[in-house]
C-alpha cells in the first residue's frame, strides 16, 4: 500500500518538475507544436477579447496574438486561445499553459517584479472610470460620495477605487463579484449607483445593457492602466520577439504601411521601409525568424491603427477615440523604437 | 511512513525552489502589508488601511457566519421536511416530496443566482423602502434593522447568562432527585425559563438599561445620492448574505430531509407499535421513542451534509458575498502569492471540517448504542 502511494507521489513530483523544465526555449516549443498558445479574456470583453456565436475570436488583444503567429508562421490562424479570468491569468502564464498573456492586463511594478513575468509594452493606454445612470444627476466622480459601487473581484480595480474614495475623503461601499456578467446584472438591477472598471471595459459593458443610452461614463479617469501583453521571465529571446512584434505594428503605422498597400511599398525608395520589409538588411534572423517577418505581420493582420480601428475605433460600436493611443507624431503617446 | 514524509517535504522544497527559479516571491510576509481595498460586510472593525491578514480574517468570519447559520437553519428545515414526508396527510407528504425532488436536483450555483437575482429584482430601489414593521425596512441595499448599541454595565447582563444556565442545571438536578424521592415532578421547564429570562432581565434593569437602539435613518429629500438609508445608522443585512444563506439552507435541507426520513424509517415498526400500545400519543412516540433511535442512523450522514454546506459556501464569490475565497482572491490578485493563499484556503477548510467532524463525533458517541 505504502509503495503504491509512494509511486503515485513520485509520479506527481516528477510531473511537477517536468512542467517547469519544459519552458527552456518558448520559440522552439512554439515552432515544434506549430501554434502559439495565447491567454485571452474569457469574460467576453467586446473589442479586446471576445468570441461570437460561432466561437470566432476577435479583439485588439486577440489580433496581437495573431500578429505573433504571423511573424513566426506567416499564418495568423496558427494560434490557439485559452480563455482566462482575472484570477487564473498569471498562474496560466507562470505554469507554461500559455506562451503569451494578451488579456487587457495592467502593467504594474509588482506584477513585473514578483510574479515571474515580464510586460513587453503597451497595446492600449487605459484608465479606470465610472459608469452611472443618467437619472442619478451626477456629472463628476467627485460627486459620488456615499455611493455603492459594483466591480469585479480579483483585479487592481478594487484598490484604485479605495484609493480614490479615501484620498477624497468620501465614504463608499464596494460590492465585488467574481465575473463581469454578474457585475453588470447587479448594476442593472440597481444594487449599485456606479459600475467601475477600466474605461475601455465600461464602453464594452455599456453596450450589453438593455438601454445603453440611459447610462453615461463619467469624465474622471482615476488611475493609469497601461494594458499590455506579458511573457514569462527567463526567456529573453521570446521576450524580444513578442516585444518587436508590437513595435513592428506601431512602426508600420508610422511608416504608412497598411495591409492594402504593403505590396506596392515594396518598390519604395524609403530606406526605413526597405529595412522594415526585409529588403535591406536582415532583422528577422537574430530573433529566430525569417527576414520578411514584419512584412508578414502587416500583410496578414494590418498595422496598429488598423487593428485599433477594426476592433474598438470610432466606426465600431464601441466608438473609442484614439486619444492617448494615437501615435506620438499625431498627439498620442504610442511610440516604438526604430527598426535598424 | 518515512518515505511518504520525505516525499511531501520534497514536493514543498521543489515548489519553493521552482518559485525561486522563476523569480516569484514566496513566504507569508505579505500578510502584514496594507490591504488597501474595501469589504462590504465586516463583523469586526476593518478599514482599507488594515493588513492583508486582517482582510483574510474578515473573510473567515463571514464564512463562519454564513456556514453556522446555514447549518442551524438547514437542520431545522430538514427535520421538518423529513418528518413531513412521512406524514399520513397526502398533501403534506407530497409537498415535502416535491420540494426535496426539485431542489436537490438543481445545481447549487444556479439556485444561488436564482435566489440572489430574484431577491434583487423584487426589492424596491435604493431610494425607496418597504417597511415590514416599525424600524425594519427592506430595499435593494438589504434588510435595514435597528442596531443594539451596548452601553456601560452591559457585561453584567452578559455575565448573568452563564449564571442563569448554572442555576438551571442545579434546578434540573434537584428536580430529578425530588422526583426520585417523592415521585412528583416539579415544573422544571417553567422554573428554568423563568431563570433564563429573569436573571439577565433583572441585571439589565438593575444596571439602568445599558442598551440603546440605533434606528436606521432614511433620507427622503436632498440630492439623489444622499437619499435612502444613511450609512452608519442602524444595521444592514446585505442581500448577498440573504441570497447565499437562502440558497445554502434550501439546498442542504433537502439532503438533510432525506437523511432524517431514512433514519426514521430505519427504526423498527415494532417500536412505534409498542409505544402506541403503552398509551403514548403520536407526538410523544416520535419525540421519545422514534427520534432518539433514529439519531443513531441520522448523525453520521448529517455530518457529511454539514461539511458539504460549509464547503459549498465558497460559491459566495459568485454573488459578491465577501467570504474567505472572495477576499482571498482579491489578496491573491494584488500580491500574486497564489501558493500561499491557496494553502491558507485549504488549511482553513480542512480545519473547519475537522472541527465539525469532531463535534459531530462527540454527539454520535452520546447517542450510539452502548455495546457490551
Amino acid at each position: 500500500m505504502y509503495r503504491k502511494i509512494a509511486s503515485i507521489l513520485a509520479g506527481a513530483t516528477m510531473a511537477l518538475m517536468a512542467a517547469t523544465a519544459a519552458s527552456a526555449g518558448t520559440l522552439e516549443d512554439v515552432k515544434a507544436k506549430g501554434f502559439v498558445q495565447c491567454g485571452a479574456n474569457g469574460g467576453n470583453l467586446i473589442g479586446f477579447g471576445a468570441t461570437d456565436e460561432k466561437g470566432e475570436w476577435s479583439g485588439i488583444d486577440v489580433d496581437f496574438c495573431r500578429a505573433i503567429a504571423a511573424a513566426i508562421f506567416n499564418d495568423p490562424t496558427k494560434v490557439k486561445f485559452t480563455p482566462l479570468n482575472a484570477k487564473e491569468r498569471f498562474t496560466a502564464l507562470q505554469s507554461g499553459e500559455v506562451d503569451v498573456l494578451s488579456r487587457n492586463t495592467t502593467w504594474t511594478m509588482s506584477r513585473d517584479s514578483s510574479l515571474g513575468l515580464q510586460f513587453v509594452g503597451v497595446t492600449y493606454y487605459d484608465g479606470q472610470g465610472f459608469m452611472v445612470r443618467k437619472s442619478l444627476g451626477v456629472s463628476s466622480a467627485l460627486e459620488l460620495s456615499g455611493a455603492k459601487v459594483c466591480t469585479q473581484t480579483g483585479t487592481t480595480t478594487e484598490l484604485n477605487l479605495a484609493d480614490f474614495f479615501r484620498s477624497h475623503n468620501m465614504p463608499y461601499e464596494v460590492v465585488a463579484y467574481e465575473k463581469n456578467e454578474e457585475v453588470l446584472q447587479a448594476y442593472e438591477a440597481g444594487r449599485c449607483d456606479a459600475y467601475t472598471t477600466d474605461a475601455s471595459g465600461l464602453y464594452a459593458e455599456r453596450l450589453k445593457l438593455t438601454a445603453p443610452d440611459d447610462h453615461m461614463i463619467l469624465p474622471e479617469i482615476i488611475s493609469k492602466e497601461p494594458l499590455g501583453p506579458a511573457v514569462r521571465q527567463g526567456d529573453d529571446k521570446w521576450f524580444t520577439l513578442v516585444k518587436w512584434t508590437l513595435f513592428a505594428l506601431l512602426n508600420a503605422e508610422e511608416l504608412g504601411l497598411t495591409k492594402a498597400n504593403i505590396d506596392e511599398k515594396k518598390t519604395s525608395d524609403n530606406p526605413e521601409i526597405k529595412r522594415f520589409l526585409g529588403i535591406e538588411g536582415d532583422f528577422g534572423t537574430p530573433i529566430g525568424l525569417s527576414s520578411d517577418w514584419a512584412y508578414n505581420v502587416i500583410k496578414q493582420v494590418g498595422n496598429y491603427g488598423e487593428i485599433f480601428d477594426a476592433n474598438i475605433g470610432p466606426s465600431t460600436q464601441l466608438g473609442i477615440a484614439r486619444g492617448l493611443n494615437n501615435l506620438w507624431s499625431k498627439g498620442g503617446i504610442q511610440y516604438a523604437p526604430p527598426i535598424r | 511512513m518515512l518515505v511518504l514524509g520525505w516525499l511531501v517535504w520534497d514536493i514543498i522544497e521543489n515548489t519553493a525552489r521552482n518559485l525561486q527559479k522563476a523569480n516569484i516571491a514566496a513566504g507569508y510576509g505579505f500578510l502584514e502589508r496594507t490591504a488597501g481595498f474595501g469589504i462590504i460586510q465586516r463583523l469586526v472593525p476593518y478599514t482599507e488601511a488594515s493588513s492583508y491578514g486582517r482582510a483574510l480574517f474578515i473573510g473567515l468570519l463571514n464564512t463562519l457566519l454564513v456556514a453556522g447559520l446555514g447549518i442551524i437553519l438547514a437542520t431545522i428545515l430538514g427535520f421538518i421536511v423529513g418528518i413531513a414526508r412521512l406524514s399520513s396527510n397526502w398533501l403534506i407528504s407530497r409537498t415535502a416530496a416535491a420540494y426535496v425532488e426539485i431542489l436537490r436536483n438543481i445545481p447549487l450555483l444556479l439556485q444561488l443566482f436564482f435566489w440572489y437575482f430574484v431577491v434583487l429584482r423584487s426589492l424596491p430601489g435604493m431610494r425607496e423602502k418597504w417597511t415590514l414593521f416599525d424600524g425594519v425596512h427592506m430595499n435593494i441595499g438589504g434588510l435595514h434593522v435597528p442596531r443594539l448599541v451596548p452601553g456601560e454595565g452591559i457585561w453584567l447582563v452578559i455575565a448573568a447568562v452563564p449564571v442563569a444556565i448554572a442555576a438551571m442545571l442545579v434546578v434540573t438536578r434537584w428536580a430529578h432527585a425530588h422526583q426520585a424521592r417523592t415521585g412528583i415532578r416539579p415544573p422544571v421547564g417553567l422554573i428554568n425559563t423563568a431563570l433564563f429570562i429573569g436573571l439577565p432581565l433583572a441585571a439589565f434593569l438593575a444596571t439602568g438599561r445599558p442598551l440603546h437602539i440605533d434606528l436606521p435613518v432614511f433620507n427622503e429629500t436632498g440630492p439623489l445620492l444622499r437619499r435612502g438609508f444613511q450609512a452608519g445608522s442602524g444595521m444592514t443585512i446585505i442581500p448577498e448574505f440573504v441570497g447565499l444563506l437562502l440558497a445554502l439552507t434550501l439546498y442542504t435541507a433537502t439532503f438533510i430531509a432525506e437523511v432524517v426520513r431514512a433514519g426514521i424509517q430505519g427504526v423498527n415498526r415494532g417500536q412505534t407499535e409498542a409505544a402506541r400500545s403503552l398509551g403514548l400519543r403520536s407526538g410523544q412516540t416520535l419525540r421519545l421513542v422514534v427520534l432518539p433511535q433514529a439519531m443513531r442512523i441520522i448523525i453520521p450522514p448529517l455530518t457529511n451534509q454539514y461539511l458539504n454546506l460549509t464547503k459549498n459556501s465558497s460559491l459566495a464569490v459568485a454573488i459578491a458575498y465577501p467570504d474567505l475565497v472572495s477576499v482571498g482572491g482579491t489578496v491573491l490578485n494584488q500580491t500574486g502569492q497564489a501558493v500561499e493563499i491557496v494553502s491558507i484556503w485549504m488549511l482553513f477548510y480542512l480545519g473547519l471540517s475537522f472541527l465539525t467532524s469532531a463535534v459531530m463525533g462527540y454527539f454520535n458517541k452520546r447517542v450510539a448504542l452502548v455495546e457490551r
